[in-house]
């Protein structure tokens, strides 16, 4: 756990160290801010679609903090040759990937902290409510959402040689799940065989990350809390998908040769 | 004492390294064929050969970071194949740029660690690292605002930083110019004297000649001449670039 630990501390120094929360954090709040400081159509209930756009940021921001930072740490590691040092140490190669995947993990989790504490602020300016479970509820998912994001990531980054193709295909794939995810179903109903059998295969096989995006609702029209029983199966689904990335990238890693 | 100086450190035991090669002519390309050698401990061991000679092959098999078609390496009589083989070795790969993002000091932190060094100790450590390679007043500024020779040096430091029974050094004075280079040297020079069990590739054969206790000459992936330099040198008459030369074939 020690060199586990040792690892992640590393990258999160170099999140903290780097530009790239801070830009998107800055964009985030002047966009709000700028948002926020105008009525528009005198309507009384602006705040909920400032509270959406300022949400949609949140998950972009995050989406591109998660992917980006974990896209880079292999191939970074790989270009500098500092990988060669490091597994030149007593450290196995399983608890690299796992240090790295906690690093990533720990830093999208304190920028989120960041980014639903100035949405609490925002919104608590205008409604003068804080409906401090529901943050939590929606904060918690997201959190959980990007664990498994970092871990596709991760395994993206041993598969793909270069980070942006990684970074381009990551994204892709998670924003197609997000908007299109919960109606593959449905299309595939409407299709003959194969297909239909082909797309039911998919639309099980892929983690249905639209439920945590979805959540956000909560906290936009002030619906009451989800069972607490439902945040953890969901969490539990997240965390099996994240297993299974993390034990791809593990797989496929050990086999890769290292010069 | 005694038994200690002829035990064995490192131990390359018939090894053969195959890769797939990528031109389609043929199935495979042997990069180093049944090589058998020892080092002892105390000594200074330099890994002599040409370009694509299968120096830096063994060098990453010895590591772990590749896998031998037939044969093995012991380190400390245990398989490299297993990571805790690595726990008394330090390791200067060529031309490595460490994280630009931390100090010195930080970065020889995150090494102690990865041994599971107490704080303490790593700290004392830490400090005789960067004295070792003279960079005590730049241990708290950024690796990104090092020269080539400083980041050089920070590499010995953190190879050194488990007080390792066996460095392996891949090219130590690589791209170096002559004052960082006769750093290096001395830095070597004082782990030799303190005991330390030293094991390089270089091309720099002057330096080797003055270093070294004994070399291995590689080429083609076979050892073609292994020995004491005292005795390579008065075997052949000639300095230790005109054996190396003349062991690979150019010249007579």
């Amino acid at each position: 756990m020690n060199e586990i630990l040792a690892v992640a501390g590393v990258v999160i120094k170099e999140l903290y160290r780097r530009k790239d929360f801070y830009v998107l954090f800055i964009l985030t709040v002047l966009i709000c801010a700028i948002m926020g400081s105008v009525n528009i159509f005198n309507d009384n209930q602006i705040i909920r679609y400032l509270k959406e756009l300022c949400l949609l940021l949140i998950w972009i921001s995050s989406l591109v903090i998660a992917i980006t930072t974990t896209a880079r740490q292999i191939p970074a590691e790989r270009e500098q040759r500092t990988l060669l040092p490091l597994l030149a140490k007593p450290l196995s190669r399983t608890r690299l990937i796992l240090g790295k995947f906690f690093g990533c993990w720990i830093v999208c989790g304190l920028a989120l902290i960041c980014f639903y504490a100035f949405f609490g602020a925002l919104a608590a300016s205008r409604e003068h409510q804080w409906p401090l479970l529901n943050y939590s509820q929606a904060a918690f998912l997201h959190w959980m959402a990007l664990g498994a994001i970092i871990a596709l990531a991760l395994l993206g980054s041993l598969v793909f040689a270069a980070p942006s193709s990684n970074a381009t295909i990551c994204f892709a794939f998670v924003v197609a799940i997000m908007c299109l995810g919960r109606y593959l179903d449905l299309v595939a109903l409407s299709l003959h065989e194969p297909s239909r059998s082909i797309l039911y295969a998919i639309y099980f096989a892929i983690p249905h990350l639209e439920i945590p995006f979805e959540l956000r609702n909560l906290i936009i029209h002030d619906w009451p809390l989800v069972g607490w029983t439902f945040l953890g199966l969901e969490a539990l689904y997240l965390l099996a998908y994240t297993a299974f990335f993390l034990v791809a990238a593990c797989l496929v890693f050990r086999r890769k040769a290292v010069n | 004492m005694i038994k200690n100086v002829m035990s064995p450190i490192l131990d390359i035991q018939n090894l053969r390294v195959e890769f797939p090669t990528r031109d389609g002519k043929s199935p495979i390309k042997v990069v180093v064929r049944n090589l058998t050698l020892s080092v002892n401990a105390g000594e200074v061991f330099g890994f002599l050969g040409p370009n694509g000679a299968g120096k830096t092959t063994t060098m990453n098999v010895m590591l772990g970071f590749v896998n031998a078609t037939a044969g093995d390496i012991l380190l400390f009589g245990t398989s490299v194949r297993l990571p805790i083989a690595r726990q008394r070795i330090g390791y200067l790969p060529e031309m490595t740029y460490y994280y630009k993002f931390l100090t010195a000091e930080e970065l020889l932190r995150f090494y102690a660690r990865l041994f599971r060094i107490p704080r303490a100790e790593a700290a004392r450590r830490i400090d005789w690292a960067l004295k070792l390679v003279d960079l005590e007043d730049a241990r708290r500024r950024l690796i990104k605002t090092y020269s080539k020779g400083m980041q050089q040096r920070v590499g010995l430091a953190q190879a050194l930083i488990n007080n390792p029974d066996l460095l392996i050094l891949d090219e130590p004075t690589s791209g170096l110019d002559p004052l960082g280079r006769m750093k290096v040297r001395q830095i070597i020079q004082r782990l030799k004297d303190d005991g330390k069990t030293v094991f390089f590739a270089s091309h720099e054969l002057g330096e080797v000649e003055t270093v070294c206790d004994r070399v291995a000459i590689l080429h083609e992936g076979e050892l073609r001449a292994e020995g004491r330099v005292k005795d390579l040198v008065a075997q052949h008459q000639c300095n230790l670039e005109q054996v190396f030369l003349r062991v690979i074939g150019c010249q007579n």
